[in-house]
């Protein structure tokens, strides 16, 4: 399993070849986030459902390396959707993955859709 | 359009074209710019950051994104090579040919390094740019002994960064002090201890002869004959203006380097300027960033036309950023060569020094030294600038006012609050009125006042909350950008509305979708009201990332397991369960300094597993995730002490066993001591009880951690009941009032009227609220319930607690290794 940032790639909606099945909607707690395997990435997935969105991006903290941010809390930042790490607190922007409040890498981000009571994530491979 | 060239892509060549940018009309000026690193212009100011961060684009001064948007044609990678000024055009080293009207030369220093026996060597560094950064932190891979020749500013700095690479550090310093340029003897004393503490090793007096080593340096050699084996050497023993163009094309140059300019920064070519760390001003070099900006501005405002300006002698005060030891010198410092009276305090104890040179009428403060603790920086540094009346106490300036007022200067509208970016506090306020900005960020943003060194933050932030207060605006301590109220009126709400879940106070009273702030701390509030389980559905997302695994996090992502020990009381079978717990599950174990166990090294899915095995045993949740009751320490009391007045561990196992799980602003803590002795440190504890011939002393708001305070006394010779009563009454007034995060410490120093007040509210009830606030905790003390039990007992719970949804393996990346026999996690990656 990859703890190389470098293999984080985000991937735009137009770059979809793979629709991976992650899991049923209620295996993610509501404005919260679950983290699920990929071939051998950690891709955490956020349930925003207080705005009714979701998000997905690596799991990997750029800041300590950390599989973690699926144990993060979500909030927003202006309009921002955002993940807080739950160990140092630096948050990323949901949508592009940027670090807000500091200058760590910016997380890849994934696209993400609910059909049919499921939640699916998508890579380019 | 006039065609200008800047050498030198540094922090001032970069300053210069912003400031031109930004002043003049894009189309009368062509800019072009040549640097010779292959970065565009950083930060060497936050160099060192590097170390902790390898990110170039963290130190940008602008992205190259930004020299394309402003029409700049920069050219990295090349250097020029040669002038000529009959022609006027520069060449560089690949060739490139360009003509110039006007040429400006930023192109900064070079470190210098001593002609001394061996400095070829490999393993001998200079530090000063990113590429050398990079063969530093490469080369020390395999070193495990640094030093760092220079005890200067930028030399201390350099340790830091051996430090932080894990090398014994060692800084090699010709004088007999550090810091000669800025501290006098004593400072560099005190500063010299903290450094030891630090970990790095000083030699003073110490005259490199020679560097030894077969082509890879392996140790330094003394004048004095000693000598040291090390395996890497970082130089930084001042710096060398880069003026050999300036040879080249025959311009003046001084006699230990820099080149000559005037006080409009010309050469003696008009068409050449001279500005930063190169420009030799009144025989004078600069090796601070904030004089190059200024000589940035008045070039920039020569060639704009603008009125007449002329760069003055620039202010050299400095303050040391990184060292974790704060030490600052402003104004004449030394007051060498001037009359002066010195106010000096010292506290050999605690490693601080501090020292302010009064002028000889008493009058003007002239300069000084901060070491250890250099809070006051920002505020000397200005009565000093600006030249202002001192009060009639000068002594207070520095020991802080004894008694009384605390002594508090108003600052002058001229005085430079910035000086990086040379921003006034005028500017500051006026920005604040013209663009009504409400907070501080937008203050930076419009002003950049506080974005260079970032050392002014302080003082720009007390000067936009005075302008706010001026204009009428309270400054209100707001929790976070979605709730306009204070953790007090939250609290209200809550109560008034009965408002029982995060989403409808965030719906009727806040705005946006919360955060990292608001959520934990409304969860902690409306636990704190209601005391319903805190995972329960809607909740969980609130806390947290301790509290919504009821589990601390550890490095890795692990998690520790520590079950309540009242009192610090526990049964032989109670140990051995723990222990069997602990083998089984692989956990490392360690008595803890709050008189219990702590297991660590627990992964995510073992957490319920673990538990119910301690639950069946008989035991329940520490809390010592949650901001609540972590022990209540007891010494052994009068059962076995031979001095002890009353069982003091009965005592303190009631009383913890009451207050569990009670959540506050932040973590309580108590002790119960059975006589003056103190075995139980009950006064450095949130509440603390100490047995006396009549009952019980009552102390409150002691606090251990990074700001010790002893606990003061609440109520003495009282009943068990009484003290019970009053503890009850005092932490519920607490929870009520106290900011978020704010120890019962902090609070109690924040609190109008102070002890006194406390006392009168809690023994005197003079609010008339006593009886609400027993009824309260009394309400918390019937509806307790271990939150380990109900998640144990829950299997919709017990599923949260996994590392993936879509497989059921563990997460892979946590790695331990072994350490004195048992598990530790590896470190983490930088
Ligand atoms: C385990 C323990 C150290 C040990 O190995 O002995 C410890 C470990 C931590 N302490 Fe502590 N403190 C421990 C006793 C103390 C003590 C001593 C005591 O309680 O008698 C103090 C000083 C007394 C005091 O609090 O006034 C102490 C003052 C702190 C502070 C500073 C609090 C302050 O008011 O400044 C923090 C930081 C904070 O809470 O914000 C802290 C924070 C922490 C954290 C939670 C840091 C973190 O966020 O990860 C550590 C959690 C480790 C873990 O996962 O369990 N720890 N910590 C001790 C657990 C005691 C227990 O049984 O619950
Ligand atoms: C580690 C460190 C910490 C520091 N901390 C502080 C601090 O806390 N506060 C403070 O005020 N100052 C500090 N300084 C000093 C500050 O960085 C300098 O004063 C500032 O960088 C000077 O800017 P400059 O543009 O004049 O020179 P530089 O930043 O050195 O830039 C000059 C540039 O010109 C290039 N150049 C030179 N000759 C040529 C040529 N012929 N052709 C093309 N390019 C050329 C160089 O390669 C260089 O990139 C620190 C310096 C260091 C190294
Ligand atoms: S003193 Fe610091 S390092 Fe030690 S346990 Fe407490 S918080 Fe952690
Ligand atoms: S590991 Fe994520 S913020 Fe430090």
């Amino acid at each position: 399993m990859t703890e190389v940032t470098a293999e984080y790639k985000t991937v735009k909606s137009e770059e979809v070849k793979v629709w991976h099945k992650a899991a049923s909607v209620d295996a993610f707690p509501t404005d919260g986030g679950a983290a699920i395997e990929y071939k051998g990435l950690q891709v955490a997935i956020f349930n925003f459902s207080r705005r009714g969105e979701w998000y997905a991006s690596q799991n990997l903290c750029p800041h300590k390396k950390q599989m973690i941010l699926s144990r993060g809390m979500l909030g927003s930042e202006g309009q921002e959707p955002k993940v807080a790490c739950p160990f140092h607190k630096k948050t990323f922007s949901l949508k592009t993955g940027v670090n807000l409040n500091g200058s760590e890498c910016d997380l890849a981000t994934y696209p993400v859709k609910v059909e049919e009571g499921y939640v699916y994530v998508g890579f380019s491979q | 359009m006039e065609k200008i060239i800047v050498i030198g892509n540094g922090m001032v060549g970069y300053k210069f074209c912003e400031k031109l940018r930004a002043k003049a009309d894009k189309n009368k000026f062509e800019i072009t710019v040549f640097g010779e690193e292959p970065h565009a212009a950083y930060d060497r100011v936050h160099l060192s950051e590097y170390f902790t961060n390898p990110s170039v684009s963290h130190l940008e001064m602008a992205p190259r994104s930004w020299y394309e948007e402003n029409d700049i044609n920069l050219i990295s990678g090349e250097m020029i090579n040669a002038i000529d000024r009959n022609n006027k055009t520069v060449t560089s080293h690949k060739g490139t040919q360009l003509p110039y009207d006007k040429l400006i030369l930023a192109t900064g220093s070079s470190a210098f390094v001593p002609p001394i026996k061996g400095v070829e060597k490999e393993g001998v560094f200079v530090y000063r740019t990113i590429e050398d950064l990079d063969a530093i932190i490469e080369y020390s891979k395999k070193t495990k002994k640094a030093a760092v020749m220079g005890g200067g500013l930028l030399g201390l700095e350099a340790a830091k960064a051996m430090m932080d690479l894990k090398q014994e550090t060692h800084v090699i310093e010709f004088a007999p002090r550090l810091m000669p340029r800025q501290l006098d003897n004593a400072g560099s004393d005190a500063l010299l201890t903290k450094m030891q503490e630090l970990g790095i090793k000083l030699h003073l007096n110490k005259n490199t002869r020679n560097i030894a080593g077969e082509g890879q340096m392996t140790g330094m050699e003394f004048a004095d004959d000693s000598n040291l084996d090390v395996e890497m050497l970082v130089i930084s023993a001042g710096i060398k203006p880069r003026d050999e163009l300036a040879t080249q094309c025959g311009l003046a140059v001084g006699q230990r380097g820099g080149i000559v300019v005037n006080d409009l920064l010309q050469t003696d070519d008009t068409d050449i300027f001279a500005i930063g760390e190169c420009a030799l001003h009144k025989n004078f070099i600069y090796g601070l960033v904030a004089p190059g900006y200024e000589m940035a501005d008045v070039v920039v405002n020569q060639l704009i036309g603008g009125e007449e300006k002329s760069f003055k002698s620039y202010d050299m005060s400095t303050k040391l950023k990184l060292i974790g030891v704060d030490v600052a010198s402003f104004g004449n410092a030394l007051c060498e060569n001037e009359d002066h009276k010195p106010i000096v305090f010292e506290d050999k104890h605690t490693g601080i020094y501090k020292r302010i040179n009064i002028s000889e009428d008493g009058k003007r403060l002239l300069g000084g030294i901060l070491v250890g603790e250099a809070e006051a920086y920002n505020m000397l540094l200005q009565v000093t600038l600006n030249g202002m009346a001192l009060p009639p106490n000068p002594e207070d300036l520095i020991l802080g006012s004894r008694g009384g007022e605390e002594t508090k200067m108003e600052l002058p509208d001229s005085a430079q609050v910035c000086s990086c970016e040379n921003v006034t506090k005028g500017d500051i306020c006026q920005a604040v009125i013209d663009n009504e900005l409400e907070d501080i960020e937008q203050v930076k943003t419009c002003t950049k006042a506080g974005t260079g060194c970032g050392a002014c933050n302080p003082i720009v932030k007390d000067i936009f909350n005075e302008q706010l207060a001026k204009m009428g605006k309270t400054v209100k301590n707001v929790i976070c950008e979605h709730f306009d109220y204070s953790r007090q009126e939250i609290l209200d709400i809550i109560k008034i509305k009965k408002i029982q879940d995060y989403n409808q106070l965030l719906n009727d009273h806040g705005t946006g979708d919360g955060c990292e702030t608001c959520r934990p701390l409304v969860a902690s509030l409306l636990a704190s009201t209601w005391n319903e389980m805190i995972l329960d559905k809607g909740k969980d997302s609130l806390q947290d990332t301790n509290d919504k695994y009821l589990a601390n996090i550890q490095k890795g992502g692990s998690y520790s397991v520590v079950p309540r020990i009242p009192g610090g009381e526990i049964t032989p079978d109670k140990l051995i369960v723990i222990g069997q717990v602990a083998k089984k599950y692989d956990l490392y174990t360690k008595v803890t300094g709050g008189q219990r166990i702590d297991l660590f090294g627990a992964q995510i899915h073992q957490l319920p597993d673990i538990w119910e095995e301690l639950i069946n045993a008989g035991f329940e949740s520490g809390h010592a995730y949650g901001k609540s009751l972590r022990t209540v320490k007891s010494c052994v009391g009068s059962t076995w002490c031979r001095y002890g007045l009353h069982d003091s561990v009965s005592f303190s196992i009631e009383v913890e066993e009451r207050y569990r799980g009670l959540r506050s602003p932040h973590k309580l803590k108590g002790g119960v001591s059975g006589c003056r002795r103190e075995c139980a440190e009950a006064q450095s504890k949130d509440f603390g009880i100490i047995a006396t011939e009549e009952g019980w002393n009552l102390y409150v708001c002691g606090n251990g951690g990074s700001n010790p305070q002893h606990a003061q006394l609440l109520a003495g010779d009282i009943d068990s009941e009484t003290c019970l009563k009053y503890i009850d009454r005092f932490l519920m007034f607490y929870i009520k009032t106290a900011e978020p995060l704010n120890r019962t410490a902090t609070w109690l120093n924040k609190l109008d009227g102070g002890l006194d007040y406390l006392i009168d509210v809690v023994v005197n009830d003079s609010l008339g609220i006593a009886a609400d606030l027993e009824k309260e905790m009394e309400f918390m003390v019937d509806t307790y319930k271990c939150e380990w039990k109900e998640v144990v007992n829950n299997p919709e719970l017990r599923k949260r607690f996994t590392h993936f949804v879509n497989t059921e393996i563990p997460d892979p990346t946590m790695k331990f290794e072994d350490m004195r026999g048992q598990k530790k996690p590896v470190e983490w990656g930088a």
